[in-house]
């Protein structure tokens, strides 16, 4: 089942921000950045970065802190395991939440993500 | 009384030579035995040399019979001998030494050679064939990262060579003359499925390719291919087929086709010359695989020794790819030529199977990504069972209720091991009779699952069923990613050198790894290069990447290292400090003798340690935490030892130090046990005049007290043996396996013969590999000041503000 995504919480035009260089987010890590209260988890996959709301659906635990399984993160808490594409939970299987997810881009090695 | 013995002379010491001549002296010890072999090794098991070569078993590991069976059996053997010739007249063979010896009745197991086509240059230096231990030895020497393979042929035994190139790092391409891989045991589709597999590991498949020249100047350089194609490289293999050697049966003079001819009672044309294995040809057929082999020679060792009557009457040709991951089973007549085929295929999946049916009885089967079903269908094919009331299940059986219920639809005389001949009946008399439990001991007792091992999961089901303590044999895969036993993989890492959780998941596993394998393997390269490996954060739990204990909201725990549970004004003073400065909104008082300050934010970490200025107590990782003591001699008027400084020393020689889960210590002065050291990972218990060291207690999740490893007189040869033990369980133990779990399941028997009994050379070893990781070691707080990436503990602060 897909899960929904969840509604942005301001309702401001989403626009692309400069975060930061490449090289502070080592490979297969995430890091977590405040932009505009919101704290977002940004994950370099080695040939791409993907964002996502730095929050597991579960009990809120940081998810940059987790352990990257290919595409997919592992909350660091009680290992539920979230799809960095697409924000859905892959475990526990059946569970329908999921975590929003933003667009990145980089540009003269720094990553942007669209917030 | 005639005591004088039949001569019998075996040319070939290798498995079907070896085979037979065991199943010979079950029958009566009538003979004089002599056994020659061109190879310097005793006797081994030629169908894994491919796991040799993939470092997944040692050439020890292969060794069918070692040198004491020959001698317990008066068995002379000549190894590194090769006869050279045969006279029937005369009865006798001569040896490349110059030998001659008589002989009253002959053996010939000369088995087999590897067939060289037609290709100019095979000469060159960097040629290689792949049929023995010395030839995996040469390849092993070569095999190298960025080593570039090319495999000639692509059957069996040329894909596992080349998937154990590849696993040693060499980038490996397979040149296969016709357009279907292992086209004698697969048809297009399967072959393409196969191919499809390898190509998935990283091996390079080229088919229907013809290789003209090995190139180079002196060294081979390149593979020349019909098309002109030239394909670089250092190292080339030679797998195109096998031929019988029957040179020896020329010179005889008994008749050979293209094998020695044998009848179904495997004599030859001489009435005291026999012939077993891969060099004879029977009704037509020559076989290169290991079942027939241990059939024929069954029926040799009765005709031979007198008993003559059971007949050879052919064996249904079955054979299984050993490569990890690349299922691929084949048997029988699977030619759709006079035969219903049943198919499935899922390319998805990578799943292909294919049965023949012919008068509703099955006679071929191929089986590309699930074997699981091999055995279901190896017995049809033998027993000609009448699958029509089955016709709708061939497939996909249904799913059975009762977990044994396979086992026990299955009949006594159904075989279970196919190459070494076991059948359910004998592993169940094995089980009642000789009190077998565990898969080692049944291949003991049995030798069941000691050839090809594509039994073993049948073997253990049987095991799982019948026996009254069925063990597992902890070989269980580390995880999907890479499914290997940690046993295995301590093995493959060790001897590939592998120093990067990266490079172990490229080559052995998905490439991609998860939260189990990772950390697991972190812990094992950092635990076997005693600390000079290539650190790799991103594998490691977040605890490690940060060195305190994560909790429920994100934020930390803060455990300084308090030796012994002996602390200061001093430092009881800055952690007052550090609990006001930062407003820690808990300071606690932990189980173990320390301080805890829960609830730090991350980027306070570094500084909390800068004001703390002690060192970390691991209390977050699968490390050292600490030692408990009781105040020992110092103070206690019971005391008998000063159980706090040899707690304190012990912590300070282990600290640091990463483990297979964590490891907690005890010592205390005095039988009372005020520190409950008996319940601890490694204790310290002092009595009057000594100390009892006691290891692989618990009273955690388990409760367990803990077993005397040994009873000394000096606190040093106390420490030295915890030393030995701490080491011991490093090197040994799965990973999240605690000491009480891991004591258990060696047994502290064991535990004590490989640590405080082991022989000094082996004691030393394990002590110098501790000061090894030890000097590599550091504290992990230090990096609070010099951290190894910029963002360790700092989140990322936008380059462009945004206003809110």
């Amino acid at each position: 089942m897909n899960c929904v995504e969840q509604p942005a919480v301001s309702p401001v035009e989403p626009r692309w921000i400069r975060v930061a260089r490449c090289e502070s987010i080592p490979p297969r890590e995430g890091r977590a950045a405040l932009i505009d209260g919101r704290e977002i988890a940004i994950f370099n996959l080695g040939d791409r970065f993907l964002a996502l709301d730095n929050r597991c659906p579960h009990q809120s635990g940081p998810l940059c802190d987790g352990i990257v399984a290919g595409n997919a993160v592992v909350c660091p808490l009680h290992a539920w395991k979230v799809d960095l594409e697409t924000g859905s939970v892959v475990r526990p299987v059946n569970e329908n939440s999921c975590v929003r997810t933003y667009a990145t881009r980089v540009e003269a090695g720094v990553i942007s993500i669209e917030a | 009384m005639n005591t004088v013995k039949t001569r019998l002379v075996v040319i070939g010491n290798g498995m079907a030579g070896v085979a037979c001549v065991e199943q010979i002296l079950k029958h009566a010890p009538q003979f004089e035995i002599t056994v020659f072999g061109d190879e310097t090794h005793v006797n081994y098991n030629r169908i894994l040399l491919s796991s040799v070569l993939a470092g997944e078993r040692s050439a020890d590991e292969i060794t069918l019979n070692p040198l004491e069976w020959y001698q317990k059996n008066d068995i002379r053997l000549r190894l590194g001998v090769r006869v050279v010739d045969v006279n029937a007249e005369l009865k006798t063979v001569t040896g490349d030494d110059g030998s001659v010896i008589e002989y009253d009745k002959l053996l010939l197991a000369t088995g087999s050679s590897a067939f060289k086509p037609p290709i100019a240059g095979l000469e060159r230096e960097g040629v290689f064939a792949f049929r023995t231990l010395d030839d995996t030895r040469q390849l092993l020497e070569r095999a190298r990262p960025g080593v570039k393979a090319v495999v000639i042929g692509g059957g069996l035994l040329g894909l596992e060579a080349a998937r154990g190139l590849q696993v040693r790092g060499c980038q490996v391409t397979v040149v296969h003359l016709m357009a279907t891989l292992m086209e004698r045991q697969l048809d297009p589709d399967g072959g393409s499925y196969l191919a499809g597999k390898m190509e998935d590991l990283g091996v390079r498949v080229l088919v229907g390719r013809s290789t003209t020249a090995v190139v180079g100047n002196g060294h081979a350089e390149g593979v020349a291919l019909e098309d002109g194609t030239i394909l670089e490289s250092d190292l080339v293999v030679l797998a195109a087929g096998i031929r019988p050697n029957v040179e020896l049966a020329y010179k005889a003079g008994v008749r050979v086709n293209r094998g020695i001819v044998v009848n179904d009672w495997m004599e030859t044309s001489d009435p005291d010359i026999f012939a077993v294995g891969e060099c004879v040809e029977h009704r037509g057929v020559c076989y290169g695989l290991v079942a027939p082999l241990l059939e024929q020679g069954k029926v040799l060792a009765a005709t031979i020794t007198g008993h003559k009557g059971p007949v050879y009457t052919g064996t249904v040709q079955a054979a299984k790819l050993k490569i990890m991951g690349v299922d691929v089973f084949s048997a029988g007549d699977w030619s759709e030529q006079h035969a219903e085929p049943v198919r499935f295929e899922d390319r998805a999946l990578g799943i292909y199977k294919k049965l023949t049916v012919r008068d509703g009885k099955l006679i071929g089967a191929i089986l590309v990504g699930d074997t699981s079903d091999s055995h279901r269908y190896m017995d049809w094919l033998r027993s000609g069972t009448d699958l029509t009331p089955q016709r709708r299940h061939l497939l996909f059986p249904p799913p059975a209720a009762d977990a044994g219920l396979d086992i026990a639809q299955m009949s006594e005389g159904a075989t279970i091991c196919g190459c070494v001949g076991v059948t359910k009946g004998a592993i169940i008399s094995a089980i009642h009779d000789k009190g077998v439990n565990t898969l080692s001991q049944l291949k003991e007792a049995t030798r069941a699952s000691t050839g090809c091992g594509s039994c073993t999961g049948l073997c253990q089901e049987i095991l799982r069923a019948v026996a009254p303590d069925f063990e597992e044999d902890g070989k269980k895969v580390l995880c999907g990613c890479v499914p290997f036993s940690q046993d295995n993989l301590r093995e493959i890492l060790r001897s590939q050198r592998l120093k990067s959780v990266q490079e172990v998941l490229e080559i052995y596993g998905n490439g991609l790894g998860c939260e189990v394998c990772k950390p697991a393997l972190s812990y094992m390269l950092d635990m076997i290069w005693c600390g000079d490996h290539d650190e790799d954060r991103s594998a490691r739990f977040i605890n490690d990447r940060v060195h305190a204990n994560i909790q429920k909201d994100g934020t930390f725990s803060v455990v300084p290292r308090i030796r012994g549970g002996v602390t200061s004004p001093d430092e009881l003073r800055r952690i007052a400090d550090v609990a006001d400065k930062y407003h820690v909104p808990r300071v606690k008082i932990t189980g173990s003798q320390r301080i805890d300050l829960l609830g730090i934010k991350k980027e306070d970490l570094p500084k909390v340690w800068a004001d703390l200025g002690m060192s970390s107590g691991q209390a977050y990782t699968k490390g050292v935490r600490m030692v408990k003591t009781c105040v020992g001699t110092d103070f206690c008027r019971f005391g008998t030892q000063d159980s706090t400084s040899a707690g304190i020393e012990m912590e300070r020689r282990f600290e640091h130090l990463y483990t297979p889960h964590k490891v907690k210590m005890g010592s205390v002065g005095c039988p009372r046990n005020c520190a409950e050291a008996t319940v601890k990972d490694i204790g310290l218990v002092g009595q009057e005049g000594g100390w009892q060291v006691v290891v692989g207690g618990a009273a955690g999740k388990s409760v367990r007290k803990a077993d005397l490893l040994i009873t000394v007189e000096t606190t040093e040869s106390a420490l030295e043996a915890a030393e030995l033990f701490f080491q011991y369980y490093r090197e040994h133990a799965n990973y999240l396996e605690r000491t009480y779990d891991f004591v258990e399941r060696l047994g502290i028997d064991k535990v004590r013969k490989d640590t405080v009994y082991a022989p000094e050379p082996m004691r030393l070893a394990l002590l110098d590999r501790l000061q090894k990781s030890k000097a590599a070691s550091h504290d992990a707080w230090l990096e609070g000041q010099s951290p190894v990436n910029p963002t360790q503990f700092i989140p990322l602060r936008p380059i462009e503000s945004v206003p809110s």
